[in-house]
């Protein structure tokens, strides 16, 4: 077996787009462009998101698209959407404005906990995929959801952890595990909820091919820092489930001779 | 014999004459002489082509139908552009 870290080999497809990097992150909640940008180059990260908004009429704004490292892959998202139909119509424009194809939908259900209308989501990801958008879906972890969002034509299903922004880590660990087990095949993103390093770590050996995270880099005290614990854990994380790991066991397993001792 | 009385006369010629449309720029009303085209619109609004998307009544303009796209009276328009999100 080699022992040396898959990375060049090892890359993750959405549509015939590969990526090396397993880190896709977020451009909100950045205290300055200069933080988000050094973020951005540390975490190694080769798609990032935004979001889609009315300009302001009332005073003048820069661009925010300026302030991207222009080799990044944007993917707009539908955020702030509450209908289908809102997803739609803002697919439709960011779509036109970036000349990019490439959507992460989500359709939201409640302001509070942000938790995805799942409903709406694949009624939103039916219609995008037939007008040829690549949808990646944000959904609550339910695999019976993840298989009508695949059957709809998504190339990838991103569950979430935990509620956007809330930095409490996998909250179901069992449910994503149970996905990746029971979709050999799909593309599976974490989205939503990630905290620390170790977050990000769990989704990789639970058998996720990427995170999706924003707050945890954004919100952290040296958001440059995360980002690379975040690339780090991310390839530690894969690694680990690429090696295989060793069972878990109720009882010990002495890792020394049992014979021979000095009496 | 009647006064003659003096007015001041304004020539307005037919052609000076412009109306002005009322329609809804991301959700507010505003003003806009007619044969205005979204194109225009984007000027008169300070903005930078290459940054935003448009949708007039809920279609998508793509941008090379711009100028060719004159606005109407109660046309709701919608320009967005990209922010940062995660």
């Amino acid at each position: 077996m080699s022992t040396a870290a898959p990375a060049k080999t090892d890359r993750f497809e959405i549509a015939g787009r590969a990526f090396t990097s397993r880190l896709i992150i977020g451009t909100g909640k950045y205290r300055t462009f200069a933080e988000m940008k050094a973020a951005h180059r540390a975490s190694g990260a080769e798609m990032v998101t935004v979001a889609v908004r009315r300009v302001p009429l009332d005073r003048s704004t820069e661009s925010f698209l300026d302030h991207l490292d222009p080799s990044l892959q944007i993917l707009p998202n539908t955020a702030g959407c509450y209908t289908a139909e809102e997803a739609i119509r803002t697919a439709r424009l960011a779509r036109e404005a970036l000349q990019t194809d490439l959507l992460k939908l989500e359709v939201i259900g409640d302001q509070t906990t942000l938790f995805p209308d799942n409903e709406q989501t694949l009624a939103a990801a039916r219609v995008l995929v037939k007008e040829g958008f690549v949808v990646l879906p944000y959904f609550t972890d339910d695999l019976i959801m993840a298989k009508k969002l695949l059957d709809a034509g998504c190339p990838a299903v991103m569950p979430l952890a935990a509620p956007i922004g809330s930095g409490l880590g996998i909250q179901n660990p069992a449910n994503l595990r149970i996905m990746r087990e029971q979709l050999p095949d799909a593309t599976i993103i974490v989205d939503a909820g990630v905290g620390t390093a170790s977050d990000a770590a769990i989704a990789m050996e639970l058998g996720a091919d990427a995170v999706l995270m924003n707050t945890a880099i954004a919100e952290a005290q040296a958001p440059a820092m995360m980002a690379e614990a975040m690339k780090l854990a991310i390839g530690a994380g894969r690694l680990a489930y690429l090696a295989g790991r060793m069972p878990k066991r109720l009882f010990a397993s002495a890792s020394s001779p049992n014979t021979g001792v000095v009496r | 014999m009647a006064r003659r009385r003096k007015y001041a006369v304004l020539s307005i010629r037919p052609s000076e004459v412009s109306e002005l449309l009322l329609i809804q720029v991301n959700g507010d009303r505003r003003e806009v002489k007619e044969d205005t085209s979204l194109l225009e619109l984007i000027v008169i609004l300070n903005l930078r082509s290459e940054q935003v998307a448009i949708e007039l009544n809920q279609t998508v303009v793509r941008r090379s139908q711009w100028q060719a796209t004159v606005l109407q009276e109660a046309d709701k328009v919608e320009i967005v552009h990209f922010v940062g999100g995660g």
